[in-house]
């Protein structure tokens, strides 16, 4: 359970943060990071814990019988990188403390930062590779919202944008390869991965996985050729920064290359993708970073170098390569972090990050000079600083391989050019920033931090000095835990010795000091060679790759969703037939063994009526009002036929409709053109026939199969429980009300957004309205007759009078809260019309929406009613009672469920009519005047 | 007698329905049109409450109300669109 704290505790923290924002700064910064705080001390309890078990799990179970669960699970890599996490994290909250400004808000940077640091725990501590995959997706989004802190600076918006397109693309590979992973070894827990390496690597899948998260790792950790968003993300503020690419999201891609290694490491194709990318992305980086006149530039293509230097270390594959590889990323987490802090804080006193003009700042702030300069060191490996030690280890290693064969001392002779570049850039951190004469209009006189800006830097800089000082003591417990960890066990003999001799390594890099100070004072051949070269801005690339990106996918959309009907209704038609047709010619027998009901004259005039009116719809499609009617032909006789074949309740529902449907169809026809030109080609007219009549068979097969054939369905099941367990002897209302009483509530919700949808689409909408019918006669001037009026409005009371009889007894009869809310609906719909909007609103002042919305709510609350009884929701409960008069009777929940349909119904329906009907009335002046 | 007499009322309602989809079709004007449909209703209803007797079940009954009512109630829908073109004004 402690586990599960560790990522809980900043999550908090962000909540934190955004609550004491209002404290004032120091404050805020103090509550959040108590959080994180306490997070580290849990950390650190837990190591004599660990010491003894080699790593401890904590699971939840969440969705066991899918295999999902919330897993933690400990051990030393994960300790190694929860210290970085939390201990940078601390000074990172520090340091940002002062290098914020008061316009900046505090409580939203720390939220986010806490948010991260969430999702880098995460990561870190997942036992099962779906779960880290979640992390690293939230690392990417958390990330993306810390680069883009400064949102009205366009550069710090595309930077985001690009690192999150890069590593969220990554993610998406990374995901295939877990799940490809997660098959191979028919699990996603990460002890039973750790375990199966052997059958990971033989199986024929392997390649691919392997390719496929060596993707998701290389874009994280900016290895080229995905390296190009780490620079650009510089635009983030500098805390951001040396947060990030220090110790934590960069180091995500490196932390799984360590997590995985056990299980991926060792084949061939491990070591030609995995060191090739890393040595590409040293000499890269190392190169790059020299030509970079931005300070922070400088450290992104640094970081960049060095990260490919432990991609490296690891796809050497020897297991001492492996410890050289954790011991760099803890050295090279400190390092680098107080480079970043010395870049900010020379960023905030300067005004600037241009090395061409911040020189001499050693007379101006000579304490934080002496911080960044042994930093700095570090970086290019001086001897007796932690950057040095990692770096020899290096460089040996480098000499142990043999993969190339005769060409294998290539590999040291790259490594320590990229020492000689190496050394170059840290060179001129320290001697252009420092020293190189005066500062050159700066907007700022340089002068030191705050006290309390430094102390981050302070203490990053003093571990530098330990860990090169006193490896062993300092560092040497927590590489062991660390390095056993990613090697499954066994640790190789390594010695952290300052001196091991005078050996090649150490030949390397006296060659790389000497290079670097070789190249730096010849830098201006370097730039001058480099400016031959086009200059390529990734950023620009990547905006200009996007926009092209948009216009494809807006003609793509433009050509697929044209807004035609028709097209849409040809394409789903033609998909129709597609899978129908081969269904269809495998079945051989078109008649079923059930005998045919005999033929009577109604339904057969029934038949036929429905079949001529069906094709009068279609020929008189062009005159709309005759094709209305002929559709209200079809509408009754399906009515009728459903009367006919026992289907009482689906009758009465059809025939409420068809009106409805009609009264829409008709306040919607008065905007349109009464008469539709003639568009179709005969082409068109002729493809459309054959198609309507190749649907109409094919579903005519269907029915016709199907009704000759004893079907046995889930019918009988609802038929013997709807009175025993429903209490109502209408199975079709027991059914909506009780058995399938979710799917109603559902249904009725999605009823009232489509018409609050309706309502707010019409909102404010002006149509043109016709002053005559299509015939050119004037309307007519009686707007509301006065035998229509009465009539009506006698009509009413009856009206409602069958809609609660329909009502009542639906649970047990035909009826229930749909229908009797589409009779109330269509009796308010008549008063309506025979009295206008106006007459109705002084009787009949309901808001519409609230209607609808109280409707939902009554099902809802007699769902969750069922809960105080410790019943699943929507459980209906009923009861027989016997009162003098009355006589026996039942009550049942079900009822107020159906009352909350009925309501939502009649809610709906005036809902979209009413404010159909009204966006005339505001709107005719003329018709006015002729009352 | 209502052995005999039910078919044959039948029949004559399926003719009545025929004929009135006749006139529907053949207009020639819309109110003729809407009439004709309203008279199609009234014989649906007839036929429906046919159908209850022949079946002795009084649900039937409700069924031809309501037709009987949203039937009206459409064709007030019609009248009102060719009178005023707005039917909810």
């Amino acid at each position: 359970m402690t586990l599960m704290w560790i990522p809980l505790l900043p999550l908090l923290g962000a909540v934190i943060a955004a609550l004491t924002a209002h404290w004032g700064r120091t404050r805020c910064a103090w509550a959040t990071a108590a959080l994180p705080a306490l997070a580290l001390a849990l950390i650190l309890s837990l190591i004599p814990q660990l010491s003894e078990t080699g790593s401890i799990k904590s699971t939840i179970s969440w969705i066991p019988a899918l295999g999902l669960n919330l897993s933690f699970r400990f051990d030393g890599l994960a300790l190694l990188f929860s210290v970085l996490i939390l201990g940078i994290g601390l000074l990172v909250i520090l340091y940002a403390r002062y290098y914020l400004s008061e316009k900046d808000s505090m409580g939203r940077f720390y939220a986010y930062l806490m948010l991260f640091m969430t999702a880098m725990l995460g990561i870190v501590l997942s036992g099962n590779l779906l779960q880290l995959w979640l992390f690293w997706e939230l690392t990417s989004i958390s990330s993306y919202l810390l680069i883009s802190f400064w949102w009205h600076k366009p550069e710090a918006r595309r930077g985001a944008r690009l690192a999150l397109t890069v590593t969220g693309a990554g993610g998406l590979a990374l995901l295939a390869g877990i799940l490809l992973l997660g098959r191979i070894a028919a699990s996603f827990d990460l002890d039973v991965i750790l375990q199966s390496g052997d059958l990971i690597r033989e199986h024929r899948w392997y390649p691919a996985a392997l390719l496929l998260i060596l993707a998701g790792v290389f874009t994280k950790s900016a290895q080229f050729p995905f390296h190009s968003w780490l620079p650009h993300a510089m635009a983030a503020p500098t805390p951001v920064s040396a947060y990030l690419h220090s110790a934590t999201m960069v180091k995500a891609g490196i932390f799984l290359l360590a997590r995985l290694y056990p299980a991926l490491a060792g084949t061939e194709l491990w070591f030609i993708v995995v060191s090739s990318t890393g040595l590409i992305t040293l000499l890269v980086g190392a190169y790059f970073a020299n030509l970079k006149h931005d300070l922070k530039g400088l450290l992104a293509y640094s970081t960049i170098s060095h990260l490919g230097l432990i991609t490296l270390l690891f796809g050497l594959g020897t297991k001492l390569a492996a410890v050289a590889a954790v011991f760099h990323i803890i050295n090279h987490a400190t390092f680098k972090a107080s480079l970043f802090m010395a870049a900010g804080i020379i960023d905030h006193e300067c005004g600037s990050r241009d090395m061409r003009r911040i020189n001499g700042l050693w007379k101006y702030m000579p304490y934080t000079a002496a911080l960044a300069m042994i930093a700095a060191s570090a970086m290019a490996g001086v001897p007796l600083l932690n950057g040095f030690l990692s770096k020899e280890m290096f460089f040996a290693e480098t000499l142990e391989q043999e993969f190339l064969g005769s060409l294998s001392w290539m590999i040291p002779v790259l490594a320590t050019l990229a020492g000689v570049f190496s050394v170059a850039y840290s060179v001129r951190f320290i001697h252009d920033v420092f020293f190189n004469g005066e500062p050159i209009n700066l907007p700022k006189t340089p002068h030191e931090p705050p006290r309390y800006m430094k102390v981050p830097v302070e203490i990053l800089v003093g571990l530098c000095l330990l860990v090169g000082i006193l490896p062993n003591i300092v560092v040497g417990p927590l590489l062991n835990i660390a390095s056993s960890a990613v090697l499954g066990g066994e640790l190789p003999d390594y010695s952290l010795a300052i001196w091991h001799g005078f050996n090649l390594p150490l030949l390397m890099s006296l060659v790389a000091m000497a290079g670097g100070l070789f190249v730096y004072f010849h830098r201006a051949h370097l730039f001058r060679f480099q400016k031959q070269f086009p200059e390529w801005n990734a950023s620009e690339s990547f905006e200009m790759a996007m926009r092209r990106v948009q216009d494809a996918a807006g003609k793509l959309l433009d050509w697929l969703e044209n807004g035609s009907l028709q097209r849409y209704l040809l394409l789903m038609l033609m998909l129709l037939i597609l899978m129908l047709w081969p269904a269809l010619t495998e079945l051989t027998h078109l008649t079923g063994k059930r005998a045919h009901l005999p033929v009577d004259i109604p339904s057969l005039v029934a038949g036929g009526l429905l079949v001529v009116a069906g094709l009068g719809t279609v020929i008189y499609n062009r005159q709309r009002l005759i094709a209305l009617l002929m559709l209200s032909v079809v509408g009754l006789v399906v009515s009728l036929a459903f009367a006919r074949f026992s289907a009482p309740d689906l009758a009465l529902t059809q025939l409420a409709v068809e009106v409805v449907t009609i009264i829409l169809l008709m306040l919607a026809l008065f905007f349109l053109p009464q008469k539709t030109p003639k568009e179709s080609s005969p082409r068109r007219i002729l493809r459309d026939i054959c198609i309507a009549g190749l649907i109409g068979g094919i579903i005519g097969t269907i029915c016709y199969a199907l009704m000759t054939r004893e079907l046995h369905s889930i019918s009988d099941f609802f038929l013997a429980n709807s009175k025993t367990g429903g209490g109502g002897t209408n199975v079709v209302n027991v059914i909506l009300v009780d058995f399938r009483g979710f799917d109603t509530l559902g249904e009725i919700t999605v009823l009232g957004i489509a018409a609050l949808g309706i309502y707010n689409l019409l909102a404010g909408l002006r149509l043109f309205m016709p002053s005559g019918d299509s015939e050119g006669r004037q309307w007519a001037l009686d707007r509301h007759p006065m035998i229509l009026a009465v009539i009506s409005q006698s009509l009413l009371p009856l009206a409602l009078l069958v809609s609660v009889f329909i009502f009542l007894r639906g649970h047990n009869l035909p009826g229930g809260g749909f229908i009797a809310g589409l009779v109330t609906a269509v009796a308010l719909i008549l008063q309506y019309m025979a009295h206008g909007v106006d007459w109705m609103k002084t009787r009949l002042d309901i808001a519409y929406h609230r209607m609808i919305a109280c409707g939902v709510l009554i099902s809802a609350l007699t769902g969750v009613a069922s809960w105080l009884f410790q019943r699943p929701f929507l459980t209906s409960w009923f009861d027989h009672f016997h009162w003098p008069l009355v006589g026996e009777f039942e009550l049942a929940s079900a009822m107020v469920f159906d009352l909350g349909v009925y309501i939502t119904v009649v809610g709906a329906t005036l809902l979209i009519l009413a404010n159909l009907g009204q966006m005339t009335t505001s709107e005719r002046p003329v018709t006015k005047e002729q009352d | 007698m209502l052995s005999w007499v039910l078919p044959v009322v039948f029949a004559m309602v399926s003719l009545a329905l025929i004929l009135n989809f006749w006139s529907l079709q053949a207009g020639p004007g819309v109110p003729d049109r809407t009439l004709a449909l309203d008279t199609m209703y009234i014989n649906s209803s007839a036929l429906i409450i046919l159908y209850g007797i022949w079946q002795s079940g009084s649900l039937y009954f409700e069924a031809a109300l309501l037709i009987a009512m949203l039937g009206f109630i459409g064709t007030v829908a019609v009248c009102k669109y060719l009178l005023r073109g707005d039917i909810i004004e």
